[in-house]
């Protein structure tokens, strides 16, 4: 991938405008946080909290294909082990569910390390094959595993009493606690963004070689980019099944991957509020259509073909293009 | 009955050729993805959809025409392949100034739109489809009973696969698909129309897969997700053989389905997972697939 043919992603200016861009994309985020504490008002809570889960998932994807051009195929294995792990703790072990959820993003961290040793070897589509097989495999362990309870899955977890005080059966209590772990996985990413480590990030990217030569090595960049993307990823996991009382296969199977994949790519690749608003639409596509069956999938179908033929930016991507600042 | 490390021959050779078998489909189906990856570096995602499109293809022929398997073997893949040559052309097409990773998610989204039609037309219980009469029955070899159709499947998916590599290696056809791989453009400078090679090698490959499926018709059943996991093992055997050479697709594909058949008869637990195993070991010792280089 030497010849300059790179994802096709909102570049962003250069150094210099670095704080311009933080000044507008701060507003940016204070209106979407203003939104999302004033929106169980309007809006059903369980569709706004699994929207939330999902938006925060498709962020950690997009920090490794956004930001370090990484296409992982097979982010469900993060977001199920998350739930899988946060689900049976909680029910079984009868943890909190704030140490449930820690406990399903350190199993999602720790399977980040191991899948990234082996996918960082490869790189574009081979890193893309690598991830999916590599997740499959994942999947078929959950499926023979008898802690996951197979098809069934792992039902009836408690959402039990948060630091021991706030007790998460009250739906706004519920709703308060998974904005705040949305917003501290979001304000993470976007630090990480516009650190030092993704500038090299985005270096890398763009040119391999060329960051190469510089001196950093891109690997372990590419490796802790990874690993982060999959601890947050088993975050949002983790978070969804304490909300829906759920860790099932279909949050692990290859079509959850897709899923995440397409979420980014609608909202816009590279963008840092894109996945956000991805996921919104995708979310709300499924609940308000789920009466459709297969026809949801087809339209699914439509809007990556769509999407990567003609309007590659994304919606956020579109947007911010067309307000010349990246959003 | 005689028994070798303690399982009777008899299962030891039914699950060799159940491996057989699906090493046959693992050899076709990642022979088409490394035929298509070495010309327009895509990763055919619809792969796994188009095989399945070739075995509905077969049952419709059969169940709605009266049209029987010999015809099918013949018709089905053209008509995939022809299928391909339209997705191409109307839309692959405009993707090759891209990232590759375009290609991949292009045909991604393919691959769910024709699931999800087909799914939506013949629901997900799998439609049986007749074995030709001039197949059926079997052999018996002394040490185990072979049915003729599944001895079948494995020639003629080896001669296939040989004649493959033989248009490709050794003809002059070939010699221009190999040279307009690594360089294209001077290909055209002398006087040979790339784009048309292009689109009719993507024909070609995809209409391997098609024919895979009506090979595949009469064994599995005729089934919307037929091809769905299939083809996320076919990656797995393509990341670990390499897409650098046509030999090493065939032959990764033929050993992969040997070693998943021994994994039921050892530690069938494991059958599942073996080939994402070997596929992690092989990444570990040669990154670059066993017969690949790395660029």
């Amino acid at each position: 991938m030497a010849d300059g043919q790179r994802v096709a992603v909102d570049r962003g200016p250069g150094l210099g405008a670095e704080t311009k861009v933080v000044a507008h994309q701060k507003i940016a985020f204070a209106v979407m946080a203003i939104a999302f504490v004033l929106a169980p008002a309007v809006i059903y809570p369980l569709f706004l909290m699994k929207a939330l889960c999902f938006a925060l998932f498709a962020c950690a994807f997009n920090l490794l294909i956004g930001f370090g051009g990484l296409l992982s195929f097979g982010h469900a294995m993060f977001f199920g082990t998350g739930g899988y792990l946060a689900a049976h703790a909680a029910k079984v072990w009868g943890f909190p569910p704030e140490f449930a959820i820690l406990l399903g993003t350190a199993a999602a961290a720790l399977l980040g390390v191991l899948a990234g040793l082996l996918a960082i070897r490869r790189q574009g589509i081979y890193f893309a094959m690598i991830t999916l097989a590599l997740a499959q495999m994942i999947y078929f362990f959950y499926l023979q595993a008898p802690f996951t309870h197979g098809e069934d899955g792992i039902q009836a977890v408690p959402r039990g009493t948060l630091l021991g005080v706030l007790d998460l059966h009250n739906i706004y209590a519920m709703y308060y606690t998974v904005l705040a772990v949305f917003l501290a996985g979001f304000l993470l990413i976007y630090r990480v963004i516009h650190s030092p480590f993704g500038q090299v990030l985005k270096a890398i990217r763009e040119n391999e070689p060329r960051a190469l030569s510089l001196g950093y090595r891109t690997t372990h960049y590419k490796f802790l980019a990874f690993l982060l993307s999959a601890a947050l990823a088993g975050l949002a996991g983790s978070t969804k099944a304490i909300v829906f009382q759920l860790a099932s296969l279909t949050d692990v199977h290859w079509s959850m991957s897709g899923e995440v994949v397409l979420m980014t790519l609608l909202g816009g690749l590279g963008t840092v509020f894109g996945p956000v608003v991805g996921a919104f639409v995708i979310i709300a596509m499924e609940s308000y259509l789920s009466e459709l069956g297969q026809w949801v999938t087809i339209a699914q179908g439509i809007i990556f073909v769509i999407c990567v033929l003609a309007f590659r930016r994304g919606i956020i991507g579109e947007l911010g293009h067309w307000l010349k600042k990246p959003l | 009955m005689t028994e070798i490390f303690g399982v009777p021959t008899q299962a030891l050779f039914g699950q060799l050729l159940i491996g057989l078998i699906n090493g046959s489909f693992y050899a076709m189906l990642s022979l088409g993805l490394a035929v298509i990856f070495g010309l327009l570096n895509i990763i055919n995602f619809t792969h796994g959809a188009q095989y399945m499109m070739g075995a509905f293809c077969a049952w419709f022929l059969l169940n709605k025409l009266g049209v029987g398997y010999w015809w099918s073997l013949a018709l089905a893949p053209v008509a995939v392949g022809a299928f391909g040559m339209l997705v191409e052309r109307t839309m692959l097409k405009q993707l090759y100034k891209l990232d590759h990773l375009y290609g991949l998610l292009l045909t991604f989204g393919l691959a769910l739109i024709l699931q999800g039609l087909f799914r939506q037309e013949f629901g997900t219980s799998g439609q049986p489809y007749a074995m030709p009469s001039q197949l059926s029955g079997g052999s018996n070899l002394g040490f185990m009973f072979l049915p003729n159709y599944r001895a079948w499947v494995i020639v003629a998916s080896l001669v296939t696969c040989l004649a493959t590599w033989f248009v490709i290696e050794k003809t002059k056809l070939g010699a221009y698909l190999r040279a307009a791989t690594e360089n294209p453009t001077l290909v055209q400078a002398f006087g040979i129309n790339v784009p048309r090679m292009i689109t009719l090698t993507y024909g070609f490959g995809v209409a391997l897969a098609g024919l895979a499926g009506v090979m595949a018709a009469p064994i599995y059943q005729v089934n919307p997700l037929m091809g769905a996991d299939l083809i996320i093992v076919v990656f797995a055997v393509v990341v670990i053989g390499g897409m650098g050479s046509i030999f090493g697709a065939i032959v990764t594909g033929f050993g992969l389905g040997v070693i998943e058949g021994l994994t039921k008869v050892f530690y069938p637990e494991a059958s599942n997972t073996v080939i994402f195993i070997v596929m992690a070991i092989v990444l570990i010792i040669k990154p670059a697939g066993l017969f690949g280089t790395q660029k």
